[in-house]
């Protein structure tokens, strides 16, 4: 079992879950698994069985890009992290 | 003067006019100790216990006349036996020391330039061992930029002029809200509707006196992002709440060879990393892509708790001070990432991308791009821009491929779209 952890910006598509255990040996089997029960998420993260580019996933504090991407192992009881960039700052508009 | 009859003490005031109009020696007798902390410019040094060994050799004239000082006027008076015996003819102690010389407002110096009053303001610095004299002195040569005096820029802002950060710049062109109150603890309820640069410098003026305090009410753009990177900033704080900035504050930074320290927040959870040009990653290899503007919500969309900028802040803030002064681990190369909720500090790995289009081998990136061309596809270039720029119009073709379903809404064409292509011919400029 793997703890993912969710951003708050694609809460909406966990029904606000932040933390949602998930099986898999790798990456790919762990979305595969998540986005199976969150078809919103698959749509918006993992569409096609492919990561999106905006999204980074770390699993034990690594990005995945730097290891084997979605191939890159995860080990039972490990913690892994799908972070997107978050803008908020100063002021209340993200365009100008 | 035959003055061994008379009162051997003279008041401070007496002193100063006694060196102006007869060229008295000043002799302070405290501790090596002492003398670094303070002492009154032009003066003497040599501790009580050693004038009898040294004084004649480093004051050989006995007939200039002599004031001797300490503290508070004790051990002054108890030299004064001791220079008789030497010979010396007019010695004098000044009452209440030191301490009554500052008292009338008199000048005193250290060893680290810091006069009495910084080292009373700084005292808490001065007394820990990895800031001292010295780093304090550094932290009142440090200048530091801030983008945006909301959320995050206000406790930034704040504890670097408290630190006495000596240069202060404030980019922002936003004006007080009574919805930024919730959070923003530089501005205050009088200053509703007034420009946020304003209002910070008054609060920073009024903080910390030694702060040279530099607004620039302009929102950082293409167009004058080489002229604010330009006025001799050594690190940058970011609390900007939008991509395009982000993004344009990164390619400048990297391009004018500036660390950034680079905090995030939305509801109750924040970012914090520092982006130190061509030693870690920039934010280009964090986040080569930014996210649909669905996904991006901004405080006034989606809400923050608070106090969450004051925690996000104020780590900025410290890593602000740590880059200054060179001491602990910087987060180069580490996103900390803060629950406020969990009560939880994570830290996640951020490798320098050997790809990145702007600080990689080979970047594609080689001048600014101007996001906001493409956020409304309506609005034209402001008159009297330059024309050396020329923004290709928005690229629905790539546009398809990050906006969900083919939808050319305004808020998606900026981001992947025209990203390697739309490129400004200033590099020269900006490098």
């Amino acid at each position: 079992m793997t703890t993912v952890r969710i951003p708050p910006t694609l809460r909406t598509d966990t029904g606000g879950e932040s933390s949602i255990p998930a099986e898999g040996a790798t990456v790919r089997e762990l979305l595969d698994d998540l986005t199976g029960r969150f078809p919103a998420l698959r749509e918006r993260i993992y569409p096609e069985g492919e990561l999106v580019r905006f999204v980074n996933v770390y699993v034990e504090g690594e990005d995945v890009r730097t290891k084997q991407g979605l191939e890159t192992t995860v080990s039972d009881g490990s913690t892994v992290i799908l972070l997107p960039a978050m803008a908020g700052g100063s002021r209340g508009r993200f365009t100008l | 003067m035959a003055g061994k009859t008379r009162s051997r003490e003279i008041t401070a005031r007496d002193t100063h006019q006694s060196i102006e109009a007869r060229g008295a020696l000043l002799l302070d007798v405290r501790s090596d100790e002492e003398w670094r902390l303070a002492h009154i410019p032009g003066a003497l040094h040599v501790p009580l216990s050693q004038l009898d060994a040294r004084l004649p050799e480093v004051a050989p004239d006995r007939k200039r006349p002599v004031v001797t000082y300490c503290a508070v006027g004790a051990r002054s008076l108890r030299a004064l036996p001791t220079l008789d015996e030497l010979g010396y003819e007019d010695a004098v102690s000044m009452s209440g020391g030191i301490v009554a010389w500052q008292e009338l407002g008199y000048p005193v110096e250290s060893e680290s330039g810091l006069d009495a009053e910084k080292r009373d303001r700084y005292s808490r610095h001065l007394l820990i061992p990895e800031i001292g004299e010295q780093g304090q002195a550094k932290l009142l040569e440090t200048s530091i930029l801030l983008i945006g005096a909301g959320g995050l820029g206000s406790p930034s802002a704040l504890y670097l002029a408290a630190a006495g950060v000596g240069r202060i710049g404030i980019v922002d062109d936003d004006v007080v809200d009574s919805s930024n109150l919730q959070r923003q603890v530089l501005h205050s309820t009088a200053g509703l509707g007034e420009l946020k640069a304003r209002s910070a410098r008054a609060a920073l003026e009024a903080l910390n006196p030694d702060v040279d305090v530099v607004t620039y009410e302009e929102r950082l753009t293409s167009e004058n992002v080489d002229r604010i990177l330009g006025e001799g900033w050594d690190l940058i704080v970011d609390g900007a709440d939008n991509f395009p900035t982000r993004y344009l504050l990164n390619d400048a930074s990297v391009w004018h060879d500036i660390p950034v320290i680079h905090g995030s927040i939305y509801r109750f959870e924040g970012q914090v990393t520092v982006f130190k040009p061509h030693e870690g990653p920039c934010y280009r290899c964090l986040f080569p892509q930014p996210p649909p503007p669905e996904l991006a919500p901004s405080c006034a969309e989606g809400g923050v708790l608070g106090v969450l900028p004051g925690v996000i802040g104020s780590l900025q803030a410290t890593e602000a001070l740590k880059l200054t002064l060179g001491i602990g681990e910087p987060a180069i190369g580490r996103l900390l990432l803060f629950d406020a909720l969990a009560a939880r500090l994570d830290e996640v790995q951020v490798r320098r991308d050997p790809d990145c289009p702007v600080c990689g081998a080979n970047p594609t990136i080689t001048g600014y791009i101007d996001y906001a061309e493409f956020c409304s596809p309506g609005v034209s270039r402001p008159a009297g821009a330059p024309t050396g720029q020329s923004p290709a119009p928005p690229q629905p073709d790539a546009a398809e491929s990050t906006a969900p379903s083919g939808a050319v809404s305004p808020n998606t064409v900026p981001y992947g779209a025209a990203l390697p292509t739309t490129t400004r011919e200033s590099q020269g400029k900006a490098r």
